[in-house]
């Protein structure tokens, strides 16, 4: 049974704020609800799925009750920052069963202004495999270069080339005017800023930020009559790559498993694809999703990203709102894959439009491409 | 003083699952498993074989030799027992054995440190109970 083109992501929403010391996380998640109804033209009583990660075991019930909400379907899957990803394909397929007819995604996080040190401290939650990792020091930036130096060793992938992922990135932020860095910086802007886990420099890293988003989504058929063009989820799929009892390839990341699935799913190929948002938490997560999607052959990725063709006017621009490395990253970054996906399929993005913006995909990572991870992928259209 | 000499990385929890590798760790003794019914070896050790669920798994002694399968130096990290030892080298390492685990490259620079590198294991003595398998280079 395939739910193809049978729901649509019809209101987003995201937050302005990347710092907010004075509010509370769930009142950035109340503010994106508001913002992203509006965008629909529903009103919270019309919402009957609720959908959100970062919060408690059991938050996603107090957001309910923050919200007096009484939803007939609630998934808080917390798989990392591609949760929000896998909300929305789970959004569509509650939809397409009849088990509700308006979804609302949300996500609020003050980790920046709370100071945790999601990239540089800690290790996992306990865990069976976190007990034969956290005494090594497995820092989300170490774990992620692990995959780097390997790529590195087995094909010739070298830090110019990850770096012009960051260069290109923060092009893009440029011309994003809710982006918190716009600054312009060059590849050796990149490869001077200071080594935090080798082969990474600090401008191969996503900021911490604070922020917020919304998602609303419900069948295509009630989208028609909002007020927004519809922008319809057309494929999805999601996988997670772990450690594999000792055997794992590093430099395959989830995306080989979902990538392709998603497209089938959507009927479509990779030349389809007009623009894509690849989670970019690291320089190298773009590489190897890039690689793991099937943009372009393994090993290729650090070539692949070469020469403009991931920027704005080229063969496949990606990150268009300035990403994780330059927009914001409230810790999980996947719900504004999908809003900025939406703004360019509708056309709402001004300055860094992609031309003809027909067909989407996104691709959401959580965790750490080291150790483990999900991967959550997403094919959009209008 | 042994106020200085505290550990102050987090440890393992051993569990029913985990705790003779760890015996045999604090006996600086290295050990894998593999399953009697399919042969697989596995690492990190479990009670099962992930590939046929078996619980017929045997622990077998590693010769503690492999190379340097990937690495990082990491340079930023604010946790206790991390902060004060930075520069830091995390690895995976190939054991001879044929699988790879989470580790730290000891008695070795960055600058020396190099994918393919033969290493050994050595033990760091954690606590009466518990020791902490690294590796250093092959000398």
């Amino acid at each position: 049974m395939s739910i193809t083109g049978k729901t649509a992501v019809a209101g987003v929403y995201e937050h302005p704020l990347r710092w907010a010391p004075h509010k509370t996380q769930y009142q950035l998640m109340a503010e994106s609800a508001r913002g992203a109804l509006d965008d629909a033209g529903l009103r919270l009583k019309d919402v009957d799925g609720l959908f959100t990660s970062g919060v408690s075991g059991m938050g996603i019930v107090a957001l309910a009750e923050h919200l007096n909400l009484n939803p007939d379907y609630l998934d808080s899957n917390s798989i990392g920052g591609s949760s929000f990803v896998s909300h929305t394909a789970h959004a569509a397929a509650a939809i397409a069963a009849g088990y509700c007819k308006v979804g609302l995604i949300l996500y609020g996080s003050k980790w920046s202004s709370d100071r945790f040190a999601i990239g540089t401290a800690g290790g996992g939650a306990g865990d069976p495999p976190d007990q034969h990792e956290n005494s090594f020091g497995p820092t989300t930036v170490g774990a992620y270069a692990l995959v780097a130096q390997r790529h590195m060793h087995e094909f010739g992938t070298t830090s110019e080339q990850l770096a012009e992922i960051a260069v290109v990135t923060r092009r893009h932020a440029s011309l994003n005017p809710k982006a918190k860095f716009r600054d312009p910086i060059t590849v050796e802007d990149v490869l001077k800023s200071r080594l935090v886990s080798s082969p990474l420099h600090l401008l191969d890293c996503c900021m911490i930020s604070d922020g917020g988003g919304a998602l609303v989504v419900t069948s295509a058929e009630r989208a028609r009559d909002l007020r927004k063009k519809p922008v319809y989820i057309q494929g999805a799929a999601e996988a997670c790559y772990h450690t594999s009892a000792g055997r794992r390839d590093l430099t395959d990341a989830a995306a080989k498993q979902s990538g392709p699935k998603a497209l089938q799913r959507a009927g479509v190929a990779h030349k389809d694809i007009d623009m894509a948002m690849i989670y970019d938490s690291f320089t190298i997560t773009v590489c190897v999703t890039l690689e793991s999607l099937g943009f372009c052959g393994k090993g290729e990725g650090g070539a692949f990203v070469q020469n403009g063709r991931i920027g704005l006017g080229g063969e496949l621009p990606i990150n268009t709102d300035g990403g994780g490395l330059s927009s914001n990253h409230p810790g999980m970054r996947g719900i504004f894959l999908v809003i900025e996906a939406t703004k360019q399929l509708r056309g709402e993005c001004e300055d860094r439009q992609v031309r003809d913006c027909q067909m989407a995909l996104c691709h959401g990572t959580g965790g750490t491409l080291g150790l483990r991870h999900s991967g959550a992928s997403l094919v959009l259209s209008v | 003083m042994a106020e200085e000499k505290k550990y102050r990385k987090p440890l393992p929890r051993l569990d029913e699952e985990n705790r003779p590798f760890w015996e045999a760790c604090a006996r600086h003794e290295l050990y894998v498993q593999k399953c009697r019914r399919c042969g697989t070896v596995l690492y990190y050790p479990r009670a099962f074989c992930p590939e046929d669920l078996s619980t017929d798994l045997e622990w077998i002694k590693c010769s503690g030799k492999g190379t340097v399968y990937t690495y990082t130096a990491t340079y930023q990290n604010q946790s206790a027992g991390f902060r004060n030892t930075l520069p830091y080298i995390m690895a995976y390492v190939e054991l001879e054995e044929g699988v790879r685990m989470l580790t730290n490259i000891v008695d070795c620079t960055p600058e020396e440190v190099s994918i393919g590198m033969p290493v050994e294991v050595a033990f760091e003595d954690a606590t009466p109970e518990i020791s902490i398998p690294l590796f250093r280079p092959v000398r």
